[in-house]
């Protein structure tokens, strides 16, 4: 476990890092865990909340079955046990966007318990990433204290909404694993479409434990990094938090175990409360509820309506497609990316179209900052470029230049083709005559080379293919070529 | 005449009706009456006579449309300030809901004004329903109409359910809504001479009675005859998918129950219900409740509930843990009353601190405590452990018989100020009563005579659940064999 690249230099020596992740992600439902009110985000403040949500007297909670079958999904997706029967208890606690004063979670008996992620790191080294639980529990609201000076405004339209608690071993040794996790974990969750993944929104929030010891000791004492909202920010907050450790160990000093916060802008985590002030939840399962008892044969029907996720999606890339691992990783990562992928490559070479996709769309994209979704080519659009070149109409260098252009004008290939008379020319007489007026124009350098200088050769080909315009076909232009030098 | 119409029956009320001897709205002016005439004993928190009247005109109009009528049809009813009440103020007899009026309607109240009931206001009780004398209510104690042989002082009427209690005995009202989580619907029945049912937990839905303790609080009626209560319930009962510990079991015609038959019936006598130092008027009206059923052919047998003595400790732990979780949302924020504060927690604790009374404190203290890290294994979960034991007793026990018969309480109403100093002899009213709570199992107190200073005496029946039929029955047969026609003085 404690591979060598993954340590930290202190000054005493090399240091491990031990880190385990906690990740709140909100359900995709309409509605929410244990009312009825909607969970749309962005709506105005306060109109998506139910007496329930509000906690007036005498309210009760139902649960929510889709919540629940969506539970069941992400733990089948996670190939983790499901929990035939499992119990909600309240979670105690005063805060003004908290209106019941407890939170309805699963304590002891979570509907999901251990399961796995596989995680791809570089050089094809695969990671098993222990799920130690997931289970539901209900958002509290949201305080708003920026709109006015000595006051804060509640907004409940949170308050209720679903959400799966998914906790991991402490089976992560860097940042860039954790960062693995998050992603691959919102991937799994994204291909199940039970969680949108969005951290910017606040639909997957992450609580990070973090923890340092010399190699061979045993666990050190852990300090909690709360809601965190983005991986590069997960990434850098364990960056510093095991600086900051190592650094009070290197001194003799003693890790406090604690809650943290994290703060983007000083770039350090500063203490939120220390073990001694946390709160004693008083957790007891919540009489209002019955323990939630799920039927076999309707786990196994939702089973039996998974989706293929990215394992075995990556896995048959590679054995149905020839893909190199590394692009099957690419390809498969992201749903929207290989349901893209495998339109474009229905009927094509699978490999120059994993090519086109991996580098020049995705190329493209980075550089307008565009998700595939909002590609400007559609995939049935690139499959008609690709089409191109395999018919000889165009060259792959050609075709580079047109889907520059179909990235900017949305036009199909086709028609660029034709506008701007891109069409290969395969005429030999056309290249001959071409390829006779440069030798005729450097008859130095074709005397060179029959003197035996080949490396010519480029020099040549570049000529005549700016003489054609670029149009000229590649592999006929270079035949006569040759042909004509060799005189 | 109809200033007797406040002395029938619900059956009684609805025969009168049904000859037209009376309209709907004079039954209600009646009570209305009634109500004004004996404020002294507090038992109204908030009195509704125009939503009476027109509620009963609109029956009468029915009745005079020959449209379908409900089963309590133009019948005045009292409700217990714990049912949420659309638009009438809710308070649950605490100042922390004082003016709050819920935009919505209790299940079981919904289900009664639908059955064609008549709202007369909502009566006073324990604060959030801690308590069995009344006492703790914010809008003061609630005068016992009864009164002991030669002795003005004034009597406490149990609780939680004292204003019900009151108003049913005292002829302000036909019947009550009322709520039991350990004793709170048969003490004060038993306490005033009145009958009252607490059906089995899940029998009626929840939703909308202000939370006590979630796994023990359930609904049920307050009336002068057990019949009256058999019409009540079966108004009041039934499926509702809003409460997720609500039964989806269908309900029978109750009053069809009222067989006067209960030969070969087994009725079960359970030998750790007799307490040391047990009043001896007590344990006679027990024996000759046991005579009565036997000779009306029923089989008597002593049966065992060996774990009966853990009752009242664990009901002390489970009922504080769940109301330090349910009063909780009493936090000055949405609803309520709200003292300011320099800070939220500032404004939490002084709004608690002047909106809870001192029993309620008390058991959010206790509840708070016993469900505290290092605490819960020895306290809850203990309590916990020994709620299924308890269970495991009854569901032996009712092997052999087909109800259990007890006292109600172990002794009569007592005064304002006595049983106050010490809270353990105050809890101590409910130890009969609070086994059927923690096992969800009916229970019903009919009146079986008077003390001797002359005050009313209950007896109980405990049933298996959901046989609420087999309480009708075997109450109706002690109820006529007891004929207990004793009326408290002046009312």
């Amino acid at each position: 476990m404690s591979d060598e690249k993954n340590l930290i230099e202190g000054r005493t020596g090399m240091w491990e890092v031990i880190l385990g992740l906690e990740v709140h992600a909100q359900v995709i439902s309409e509605a929410k865990l244990f009312s009825g009110a909607s969970t749309k985000f962005g709506a105005d403040p306060n109109t998506q909340v139910s007496l329930v949500d509000a906690a007036f007297p005498g309210m009760l909670p139902v649960i929510n079955k889709y919540c629940v079958e969506q539970a069941v999904r992400t733990g089948l997706g996670l190939k983790a046990e499901i929990n035939l029967k499992s119990v909600f208890d309240r979670k105690n606690y005063f805060y003004a966007d908290l209106p019941a004063g407890y939170q309805i979670s699963q304590y002891s008996q979570p509907i999901v318990g251990k399961g796995t992620i596989v995680l791809d790191m570089a050089g094809g080294v695969k990671r098993h990433i222990g799920i130690t639980r997931l289970h539901l529990e209900q958002d509290a609201g949201k305080s708003l204290h920026d709109q006015h000076p000595t006051k804060s405004y509640i907004d409940l339209n949170r308050s209720g909404v679903a959400l799966m608690e998914i906790v991991s071993e402490p089976d992560l040794r860097s940042s860039e694993e954790a960062a693995a996790y998050l992603k691959k974990l919102r991937s799994i969750l994204r291909y199940l479409g039970t969680c949108d993944g969005n951290m910017e929104e606040g639909s997957m929030r992450c609580d990070v434990n973090v923890s340092v010891r010399k190699v061979g000791d045993p666990l050190g004492t852990r300090c909690e990094i709360k809601n965190v909202n983005s991986i590069r920010y997960v990434q850098q907050a364990i960056e510093h938090e095991a600086r900051r450790q190592i650094e009070i160990l290197e001194e003799g000093g003693s890790i406090r175990q604690e809650t943290r916060l994290y703060d983007p802008s000083k770039g350090e985590t500063r203490s939120m409360r220390s073990k001694e002030q946390a709160h004693d939840y008083r957790y007891f399962p919540d009489p209002d509820l019955l323990p939630l008892v799920l039927d076999p044969n309707w786990v196994s029907e939702i089973k039996a309506t998974l989706p293929e996720l990215p394992d075995e999606k990556r896995a048959r890339f590679i054995s149905q497609y020839g893909l190199s691992d590394y692009d099957a990783g690419v390809l498969s990562g992201e749903k929207e990316i290989a349901e893209y992928y495998e339109t474009v490559a229905k009927g094509r070479d699978p490999k120059l179209v994993a090519n086109w996709v991996s580098s020049e769309l995705f190329g493209q994209l980075n550089k307008v900052g565009k998700w595939i979704t909002d590609s400007p080519v559609s995939a049935d659009a690139l499959g008609g470029l690709i089409d191109l070149i395999a018919d000889n109409t165009i060259s792959g260098r050609i075709a580079k230049d047109v889907f520059a252009a179909m990235f900017e004008t949305g036009k199909p290939a086709k028609q660029i083709v034709e506008e701007k008379g891109l069409r290969q020319v395969t005429d030999t007489g056309a290249i001959d005559a071409a390829i006779d007026e440069i030798m005729a124009k450097n008859a130095d350098k074709v005397a060179e080379y029959r003197g035996g200088k080949d490396k010519l050769l480029g020099f040549f080909v570049g000529q005549v293919m700016k003489a054609t315009g670029g149009k000229a076909n590649p592999a006929l232009l270079n035949e006569r070529l040759k042909a004509k030098l060799a005189g | 005449m109809s200033s007797e119409l406040n002395n029938l029956t619900i059956a009684g009320a609805l025969e009168g009706l049904a000859k037209k001897d009376f309209s709907a709205v004079e039954l209600a002016q009646a009570h209305l009456r009634a109500m004004e005439k004996h404020r002294d004993l507090n038992a109204y928190i908030v009195e509704t006579p125009e939503k009476a009247l027109s509620m009963a005109k609109a029956s009468d109009e029915r009745r005079a449309k020959r449209e379908k009528l409900g089963a309590l049809d133009g019948i005045s009813l009292a409700i217990k300030d714990l049912f949420c009440t659309d638009g009438v103020q809710t308070t649950a007899g605490s100042h922390i809901l004082e003016g709050f009026k819920p935009p919505y309607e209790s299940t079981v109240t919904a289900n009664l004004w639908k059955a064609g009931a008549v709202m007369l206001g909502k009566v006073n009780m324990d604060e959030f329903a801690m308590g069995s004398s009344n006492l703790t209510s914010y809008f003061g104690g609630v005068g016992n109409p009864w009164r002991r042989r030669g002795d003005n002082k004034r009597l406490v009427p149990g609780g939680s359910s004292g204003g019900s209690a009151s108003a049913v005995s005292a002829r302000m009202a036909l019947g009550a809504t009322a709520t039991d989580t350990g004793g709170s619907i048969r003490q004060p029945a038993a306490f005033t001479g009145t009958v009252g049912i607490k059906p089995t937990y899940g029998r009626c839905s929840r939703w909308g009675i202000v939370a006590f303790a979630s796994s023990l609080d359930q609904a049920g009626p307050m009336a002068r005859s057990v019949k009256d209560c058999a019409i009540m319930l079966g108004a009041m009962a039934g499926h509702d998918p809003k409460d997720s510990t609500s039964v989806d079991l269908p309900v029978s015609d109750y009053t069809k129950a009222l067989t006067g038959d209960v030969r070969g019936l087994r009725v079960g006598i359970p030998k750790e219900y007799r307490l040391d130092g047990m009043s001896p008027e007590i344990e006679k009206l027990w024996h000759e409740g046991a005579e009565w059923l036997k000779k009306a052919g029923a089989e008597i047998k002593e049966v065992s509930l060996p774990h009966t003595k853990y009752a009242l400790p664990t009901y002390y732990i489970i009922a504080p843990a769940e109301a330090s979780s349910n009063l909780a949302r009493y936090d000055g924020v949405r609803f309520g009353l709200r003292v300011p504060g320099e800070s939220l927690d500032d404004m939490y604790e002084k709004t608690r601190a002047e909106g809870f009374g001192k029993e309620v404190r008390r058991r959010i203290m206790i509840g708070t405590y016993v469900l505290s890290a290092g605490y819960y294994d020895a306290y809850y979960l203990k309590a916990q452990r020994l709620r299924s034991l308890i269970a495991r007793d009854f569901d032996i026990a009712f092997k052999d018989v087909d109800v259990i018969l007890t006292p109600s309480t172990p002794s009569a109403a007592f005064a304002e100020g006595e049983n106050t100093d010490d809270p353990i002899q105050m809890y101590l009213n409910d130890v009969f009563t609070v086994t059927a709570n923690l096992v969800g199992l009916p229970g019903i107190s009919v009146p079986g005579g008077l003390d001797s200073q002359g005050l009313p005496l209950g007896l109980q029946l405990i049933g298996r659940a959901f046989d609420e039929e087999a309480l009708f029955r075997v109450g109706g047969v002690l109820e006529s064999s007891a004929n207990f026609t004793a009326k408290p003085a002046g009312y």
